[in-house]
């Protein structure tokens, strides 16, 4: 149109946007690019995958089941619930050294810490320190909000009352002596976790804030007298206590008890034969629960953990051969490049 | 409000001048109300509204299922959230359209109109007009309510209206008073008018009011002759005064508006249908978690309650299990996503923006942008199978224009080269004060040939100048208006005016012309009219010489019949000049003289006064008289008449049945008519195989030409493929559907018999057939096409003939509805709809297109034109039909390309979501724990993943708008339903929860043994959900990335944002700040900060994303690579070889020059394809018109005299030709000039009694003798033999009751020209007799048959 155009006043926009002309990349799935990208990608998860299955291949884990549901396991006469502070003795050997530093974790399976209704029985705010909460836990908490007292329970709910209690020591026998492993217990929970999501109350002494309230039903001991030999890891900040109230995602699950770092053993585990020491205390047979530790050290990617490796071996695989599959057909039904 | 409903009335009465007693029946006021809501009741009634949309009743349900703590697995506000989102917007949108409504009701309402009260005119606004009151209305002006014309400034109460808005026809029409009230006169006599008006209650037909007036103790008629309805405009009146008799919402506009339809594409029936589906697959899942919730709580639950007791309510496992099951139809309510609805809202809305943006649907000559006028059907638009066209203003401009004649042998105004410069437009001033400057004409030759004053070119032109039934108004000297009643006759007397040969005036005796600048007045002897049979008319006139020549113009057919024999010569070479014309798509005719001595004049003159005063058979012995006439005479030339299309028509219409989409033209013209604007637009062509006319006036007949069409169908289709048909034998099987009927006709037979005018109608028709076997019809080649007129049409569209008729049309490739009335076009509609299950598109631009367009799925009105009914009850208007094919082909294809990718993807992205809470089900002991943090689940929809996908939604484009219409088979996809259908959703679902699972068991196997670098495991329930969250997130982005073919900066923000959106927010929401605020609500604190550094979940997500999208990408590129689309090729080759190609032809031309040159069509039988411009349009009765002189103003003193001797009103002898013949004795009497009543169908019976009806009723004192006498004169006969058809425009309305109310409209629309429009034979009409006659018998138990008729009629009445 050369012509100039009297501007009339219904005529619209003429605007890249308005006449649905506004520049744009049309990407087209084109063997140029298809084929070659299929490659790369195949090359790349194979790559990543052969050093993730190396990495894993280095890492060490050591299992131990202790639940006691043979009669061979030593902790089988703990499985009798009416033994009161029963301990019992699971003796193992390294081979060679385990290499440093070793997490020692606790495992449970079976056990559903993601069910909905556990997952919603706790108070936050009660656990953020807030006293008004101490008194009148949130309804959440249900059935474990009151005592048959009425007295409220603090921390209330489900998760804080089914705390993990069983307690664990290891000992290197070295010669026949036992010689205790010196066990890490700080910042095993998530940072966020003991410096802002929880919190003690603010008062100058932690017992102050419970009175009036009582301790989970199961609970050995109340919340401000969790950890005796520090009186810093009390209260909602103690580290086994936060260990447990993070939910597991899935019904088998690990939880970290404590890393060794210290002493002879920060650069790990010398060969030789070691002796765990299980206070057992946490009945989980009711359910056909399996309790479990577990002595593992990381690489830079985390724990040991096959799956990744594998999957990125066999995806990266598959897309080579997608690549040369492809390649055969667009050979042979080549797009029509005239009409 | 809330007052009482009054109780539908029975009848309606309203006394002039007394509004205290019509209150007492509380009519409806003036006032019209289109809006559905004020301020107050918006929120409560537009709640309720939406609350009846099952979608928003469902999210209803689940808020209230959430808000019960047992089982509420959610937080309250991820239903709410988006719930309340949806309402708003939904509740702006309508709140706006209301607004709009409330605005243009105000505007009508408060239109000003002068009323007569107290005796004195009054302005008042619209709305506080009353029933009763008498409104005078002023030239141009629209009437404000329906009025009984009372009187009018026009000699005997006459007034001229145009009815555009109403059924949409452009010519005027002309209204009568009473005559007892036109006498009345000025408004003082008026405002004294006590009148009492009874009539039927209000009602939607258009075409009939049946009331009466009591006055002074007498009784007058009303019929819808005497009525002035809403949305009329007044014209050529200079005032007139009228009675309201129903007003505002009981107006017969406002009753045939109504409620629009709610229309639903069929993506929308397909979305309700599956979001059943999804229902159904909710409830099954909830089902099978319930179980397993059922199993594992008393598996394990139950020992498990040392740690976690069941809630108190909850006893047992099955309890628990019941819980459960709502729990879960909670959480996974997202698979029916609630923002689903609102986003395809949105969708549509862009799209309708874009339609109104297209520069390329804006037209300039009328300042028209195309406008999107409902939102919710564009998808529609790229479905279209089926496009039914209205022809006049829609196809056709309705302008015609003198484009070529051929005077004594020598062609003139063929335009020389078409490729070459535009030839210079003739300009007449200089030779001719007179011209018409708005008139073109491109040939100097013809000009010259004037100038040097051959003698054959000067006759042309004088022929068009006096042969006409045109008549001029001369406002000032030299600026004349002719008013003709035909399009084509204007043109041609235009055309000589403009050569030179200027018809100026006429007296009922005299012609004044100004032929070349000099004056000449002849004396106009006869005028022997047109009508249908002769297709041609004469004058015979005296030229101020003294000699007497006859003039006559008429169908080429007719007319070369009747020629000289010296003539043979210039007779093939005219015939030549013919079929040239015609190939061109050019109405024409042809003209010719004969000279008359005195005596020839003198004795023709007295067989032509006995035969007009003959008392039986009079039209028969009329024809016989200017048969007799006709003869001998000498061949002046031909004039070629082109009925303008409207510009790209036939482009237009052969790109779209490229794309395989079928054109119905459905129009009220004329059978010739718009046969050749079938042909001038190409739906019609002379290399097809065979046109069909179906014309039929029986049910069997119409039966009969059906099956006959099909049969020819298969058998050449059958010769065509080399006879590889078969089996079609078996449905010749003979069926009688009703032996009443024959029976009905022997006795009708016996009585036509008896009378012994017309011949014995021939033996009655074979027995119809019953339907062939679809898959007979399904297989039809060749090109075939169907025209079929509306009697005909009434009987095809009865139940039992539907399938026959559906099947017939839809083998052919072009079908023509002439003759059809508003409803029959809706019928037609309906009946697609009905049988094809396909998606039909209705255009047209008239007030008759109103029906049509609101049954089909998709309406277009024509805008821009006079009338607006058609666009206001349209969903989509422009000004050109040429843009038709944008909107269908560019907009439709992409909105409907864009809507099933966002469909698709929709469903895919929640089916992702939503699934993986099933999966983890089987984790967490199936108690409905959620896999995401719940505001992730809230801000899923309609944050981190809308806008991509509405970006893709509004913006993409698969090809180029160009390449559509270039490439009109893109369009298939979307008829054949192909882009998303039920597969293609159990597809995406597939995909959907394929990638659920990977989304759920890559994360799960990862992590589970996962831990951080610092032996903190990630195994906990926080991090699972910000991993899989965020693998989600990025799958379902990457696959919008795939699935998005047309990256607009827009897309690319939308993209990028929504992700950038998901991180911000996730981090926001996991910040401590708003931790320390609602620590209750915010329990994800600093988990996205963690998760996301760890590398482990960075390979988890890449993985994930790997597994998803890998094989989608090596399936698409397979599928393109094995089985590429028609887009897939388009757009590869646009976009690799974008400079190297031409873009295929569209192969128009090869579709117009068929191979097949066997040219077997019916209508070619007659040489070619010839169409006569005569049989256009064309009226009948104006020659008697214009000699009583009844239509010409009382200003000429001649005339006054003149039309007092005669007395009959001309309007009455008018509409008694139209609907009755005449009795010779009523009109032998008052026809003063020879009577050019035509016709040769047999005498027919009164409908008078119909016009006049009940026979006690005073009409008008001076036709009053004239009805008794007809009632009688015809009322013997008939009662003695047999029920006399009507005319035969009459016998298909009479035989069917539910068509008849409409046709009369289309008969009085197109100017009564009604027997010529349906060339029937005489046994069509015996058959039609019969018919009718048994319906009588039978219906009214053996009454006295004339008695019954007549009763029938009135029933029936039109008029």
């Amino acid at each position: 149109m050369v012509k100039q155009e009297k501007e009339l006043a219904n005529r619209p926009d003429n605007t890249a946007y308005t006449q649905q002309r506004l520049p744009a990349w049309q990407p087209m799935l084109s063997a140029g690019i298809i084929i070659p990208g299929f490659v790369i990608i195949g090359l790349a998860f194979i790559g990543i995958g052969v050093a993730l299955f190396v990495t894993s291949q280095s890492i060490q884990v050591l299992e131990l089941d202790y639940t006691g549901v043979e009669q061979t396991s030593p902790c089988f006469k703990c499985t009798d619930q009416t033994i009161k502070n029963c301990v019992c003795k699971l003796d193992f050997n390294i081979d060679k050294l385990f290499e440093g530093p070793v997490f020692f974790y606790y495992g449970l399976s079976n056990y559903f810490q993601n069910q909905r209704k556990y997952g919603v029985s706790k108070d936050d705010t009660q656990l953020s320190g807030d006293l008004d909460n101490f008194k009148t836990p949130s309804d959440t908490c249900l059935p474990y909000r009151y005592d048959s007292q009425g007295k409220p329970i603090v921390p209330c709910g489900a998760i804080a009352n089914s705390m993990f209690n069983d307690t664990f020591k290891l000992f290197q026998i070295v010669k026949g002596v036992r010689k205790q492993v010196p066990f890490d217990g700080k910042g095993i929970a998530w940072w966020t976790d003991y410096n802002i999501k929880y919190r003690n109350p603010s008062v100058p002494v932690l017992k102050n804030a419970f009175n009036g309230t009582v301790k989970p039903i199961s609970w050995p001991r109340p919340a401000y007298e969790l950890d005796t030999s520090d009186p810093a890891n009390n209260g909602f900040i103690n580290q086994d206590f936060l260990v447990w109230m993070r939910r597991a995602a899935l019904p088998d699950f690990r939880k970290l008890y404590r890393r060794i770092t210290d002493g002879d053993y920060a650069k790990g585990l010398p060969a030789g034969n070691y002796s765990l020491e299980i206070a057992y205390n946490y009945p989980v047979l009711d359910f056909d629960g399996r309790k479990k530790v577990l002595l593992s050290n990381v690489s830079w990617m985390g724990g040991k953990n096959e799956f990744l490796g594998i999957a990125y071996l066999v995806i990266g695989s598959l897309c080579i051969v997608m690549s040369i599959v492809m390649l055969i057909v667009y050979a042979k039904f080549k797009f029509p490049e005239e009409d | 409000m809330f007052r009482k409903k009054p109780p539908p009335e029975e009848e309606r009465r309203v006394r002039a001048n007394d509004r205290e007693y019509n209150e007492k029946f509380q009519y409806a006021s003036n006032c019209i109300m289109t809006s559905k809501y004020n301020i107050i009741t918006f929120l409560p009634v537009n709640l309720f509204e939406q609350f009846q949309e099952v979608a928003n009743t469902y999210f209803l349900f689940l808020l209230i299922l959430q808000l019960i703590p047992q089982i509420s697995s959610l937080s309250w506000f991820t239903t709410i959230v988006p719930l309340a989102l949806v309402l708003s917007i939904t509740a702006v949108k309508d709140a706006t359209d209301d607004y709009f409504r409330h605005k243009s009701d105000n505007q009508v309402n408060n239109r000003q109109s002068q009323v007569l009260i107290n005796g004195s005119i009054q302005s008042e606004k619209w709305m506080n007009v009353r029933v009763g009151d008498i409104i005078k209305l002023e030239n141009n002006q629209f009437v404000a309510a329906d009025l009984l014309l009372l009187s009018s400034t026009e000699p005997h109460g006459l007034c001229y209206i145009e009815t555009a808005e109403l059924d949409g026809e452009t010519n005027m029409k002309v209204r009568q008073s009473v005559s007892v009230t036109s006498e009345l006169g000025n408004q003082n006599n008026l405002a004294s008018f006590d009148g009492e008006v009874v009539c039927e209650p209000p009602n939607n037909k258009l075409d009939r009011f049946c009331g009466t007036l009591y006055w002074r103790d007498k009784k007058y008629t009303l019929t819808n002759q005497n009525m002035l309805l809403r949305g009329c405009v007044l014209r050529n009146t200079e005032a007139c005064y009228g009675l309201v008799i129903f007003a505002g919402p009981d107006t017969k506009l406002m009753q045939n508006s109504g409620r629009t339809k709610f229309k639903r594409t069929s993506i929308d029936r397909l979305m309700n249908t599956l979001v059943l589906w999804i229902f159904g697959f909710l409830v099954c899942m909830g089902v099978i978690l319930a179980v397993g919730n059922a199993v594992w709580e008393r598996e394990v639950g139950s020992l498990f309650q040392s740690y976690l007791p069941w809630d108190p309510p909850v006893d047992n496992f099955l309890f628990s299990a019941f819980l459960s099951f709502w729990s879960y139809v909670i959480i996974l309510n997202t698979v029916v996503p609630i923002s689903l609805y609102v986003s395809v809202e949105v969708i549509r809305l862009g799209h309708s923006y874009f339609i109104n943006w297209d520069q390329q649907m804006f037209c300039s000559q009328c300042n028209t942008a195309a406008e999107a006028r409902t939102t919710t059907l564009n998808e529609e638009l790229g479905q279209v199978e089926y496009i039914f066209s209205d022809k006049t203003g829609t196809l056709t401009q309705n302008i015609m224009s003198f484009n070529k004649c051929s005077i004594n042998g020598q062609t003139y105004g063929e335009v020389a080269d078409p490729l070459g410069p535009q030839p210079k437009r003739l300009d007449f001033t200089p030779f001719n004060p007179l011209a018409d400057p708005d008139f073109c004409f491109y040939d100097d030759t013809l000009l010259e040939s004037v100038k040097v004053g051959d003698s054959h070119t000067h006759e042309f032109f004088r022929l068009l100048s006096l042969c006409h039934t045109v008549m001029s108004e001369e406002k000032s000297e030299g600026e004349l208006v002719y008013k003709a009643q035909s399009p084509d006759e204007g043109a041609l007397v235009t055309a000589a005016r403009n050569f030179g040969f200027v018809f100026r005036s006429r007296t009922p005796g005299t012609i004044t012309t100004t032929e070349m600048g000099r004056p000449v007045t002849y004396t106009l002897l006869a005028i022997l009219d047109f009508n249908n049979i002769r297709k041609r008319m004469s004058v015979i006139v005296r030229n101020p010489e003294g000699r007497i020549r006859l003039y006559c113009k008429g169908a080429d057919t007719v007319l070369l019949e009747r020629l000289n024999p010296s003539n043979q010569e210039l007779m093939n070479i005219t015939s030549d000049h013919l079929n040239e014309y015609a190939a061109d798509g050019l109405r024409t005719l042809a003209l010719a003289y004969r000279d008359l001595s005195e005596d020839n004049w003198e004795s023709w003159s007295e067989s032509h006064r006995c035969a007009d005063k003959a008392t039986n058979c009079r039209e028969d012995r009329l024809a016989a008289a200017y048969e007799e006439i006709e003869q001998d005479m000498m061949l002046l030339g031909a004039t070629a008449i082109e009925d303008k299309l409207q510009e790209g028509v036939p482009e237009t219409i052969a790109v779209l049945s490229l794309a395989n989409i079928k054109i119905w033209v459905l129009t009220g013209d004329k059978q010739e008519t718009a046969v050749n604007i079938g042909y001038s637009c190409k739906m019609l062509t002379d290399d097809m195989t065979e046109v069909f006319i179906i014309s039929g006036h029986t049910v069997q007949s119409v039966r009969q030409e059906l099956r006959g069409a099909r049969e020819r169908m298969i058998e050449l289709s059958k010769a065509r493929d080399g006879g590889k048909q078969e089996g079609m034998e078996g449905w010749g099987e003979a069926c009688f559907t009703s032996y009443g009927l024959r029976e009905g006709q022997e006795g009708g037979d016996a009585g036509g018999k008896q009378l012994g005018c017309p011949p014995s109608s021939p033996p009655p028709p074979p027995p119809p057939p019953t339907p062939p076997p679809s898959y007979l019809m399904d297989s039809i080649s060749g090109e075939f096409a169907l025209v079929i007129n509306g009697h005909s049409l009434a009987h095809a569209l009865e139940a039992d003939m539907e399938a026959e008729f559906v099947s017939t049309a839809c083998a052919c490739k072009a079908v023509i509805c002439c003759r059809v009335t508003p409803l029959q076009k809706a019928q037609v509609v309906e009946l697609i709809k009905k049988h094809k299950k396909a998606v039909t598109l209705a255009i047209g631009d008239g007030a008759n297109d109103v029906s049509m367009i609101k049954s089909a799925h998709i309406g277009v009105g024509i805008s821009g034109q006079e009338g607006i009914q058609a666009v206001l009850a349209s969903d989509y208007s422009f000004s050109q039909f040429r843009f038709l094919q944008r909107l269908l082909l560019v907009h439709g294809r992409w909105s409907y390309l864009r809507m099933c990718r966002f469909l698709c993807y929709f469903f895919y992205k929640n089916f992702a979501f939503t699934m993986v809470h099933f999966w983890f089900g089987f984790f967490c002991g199936f108690s409905a724990q959620t896999v995401y943090d719940q505001y992730f689940i809230t801000l899923y929809n309609i944050v981190y993943t809308s806008l991509p996908v509405l970006a893709m939604g509004i913006f993409d484009q698969d090809v180029p708008d160009q390449r559509s219409l270039e490439y009109p088979k893109l369009y298939e996809p979307g008829q054949l339903n192909l882009l998303f259908n039920k597969r293609e959703f159990f597809i995406c679902i597939a995909q959907g929860i394929y990638t659920s699972v990977v989304l759920f068991f890559v994360p799960c196997a990862v992590l589970s043994d996962a831990t951080q670098s610092t032996g903190v495991p990630l195994a906990d329930y926080q991090t699972f959900a910000v991993t899989t969250a965020t693998a989600l997130v990025i799958v379902v982005s990457v696959q919008i990335a795939l699935d998005t073919g047309f990256w607009t900066v827009i897309n690319h923000i939308c993209v990028w944002g929504s992700l950038g959106c998901f991180f911000a927010i996730m981090i926001a929401l996991h910040s401590q700040t708003l931790f320390r605020i609602f620590p209750n609500q915010f329990s994800f604190i600093g988990r996205a900060q963690i998760t996301l550094l760890q590398p482990v979940v960075w390979l988890t997500i890449a993985l994930a994303t790997a597994i998803c999208i890998v094989p989608v990408l090596a399936f698409r590129f397979l599928k393109v690579d094995l089985k590429p689309q028609l887009s897939d090729t388009v757009r590869y080759t646009q976009l690799v070889h974008q400079k190297k190609r031409k873009p295929v032809s569209r192969g128009v031309e090869r579709g117009w020059r068929g191979t097949n040159s066997v040219s077997e069509g019916r209508l070619g039988a007659r040489g070619g394809s010839r169409r006569s411009g005569y049989a256009f349009a064309h009226q009948e009765g104006f020659g008697e018109l214009i000699t009583s002189g009844k239509n010409m103003r009382l200003s000429s003193l001649a005339l006054a005299t003149f039309a007092s001797r005669h007395s009959s009103s001309w309007i009455d002898t008018l509409r008694r030709k139209k609907h009755t013949h005449t009795p010779p004795s009523a009109s032998g009497e008052s026809s003063p000039a020879p009577s050019s009543v035509s016709g040769s169908a047999p005498p027919l019976s009164n409908s008078s009694s119909v016009l006049g009806g009940s026979q006690d009723t005073p009409i008008e004192e001076e036709t009053g003798t004239a009805t008794a006498q007809k009632s009688q004169t015809v009322l013997t006969p008939s009662a003695q033999t047999r029920p006399a058809p009507a005319s035969d425009s009459e016998d298909p309305v009479s035989q069917t009751p539910c068509v008849g109310v409409l046709t009369a409209t289309a008969v009085r629309a197109h100017g009564g020209d009604s027997p010529g429009g349906w060339t029937i034979t005489l046994g069509t009409v015996q058959e039609a007799l019969f018919g009718w006659r048994a319906r009588a018998v039978t219906s009214n138990n053996q009454a006295s048959p004339a008695k019954d008729i007549n009763q029938m009629e009135a029933n029936l009445g039109h008029e």
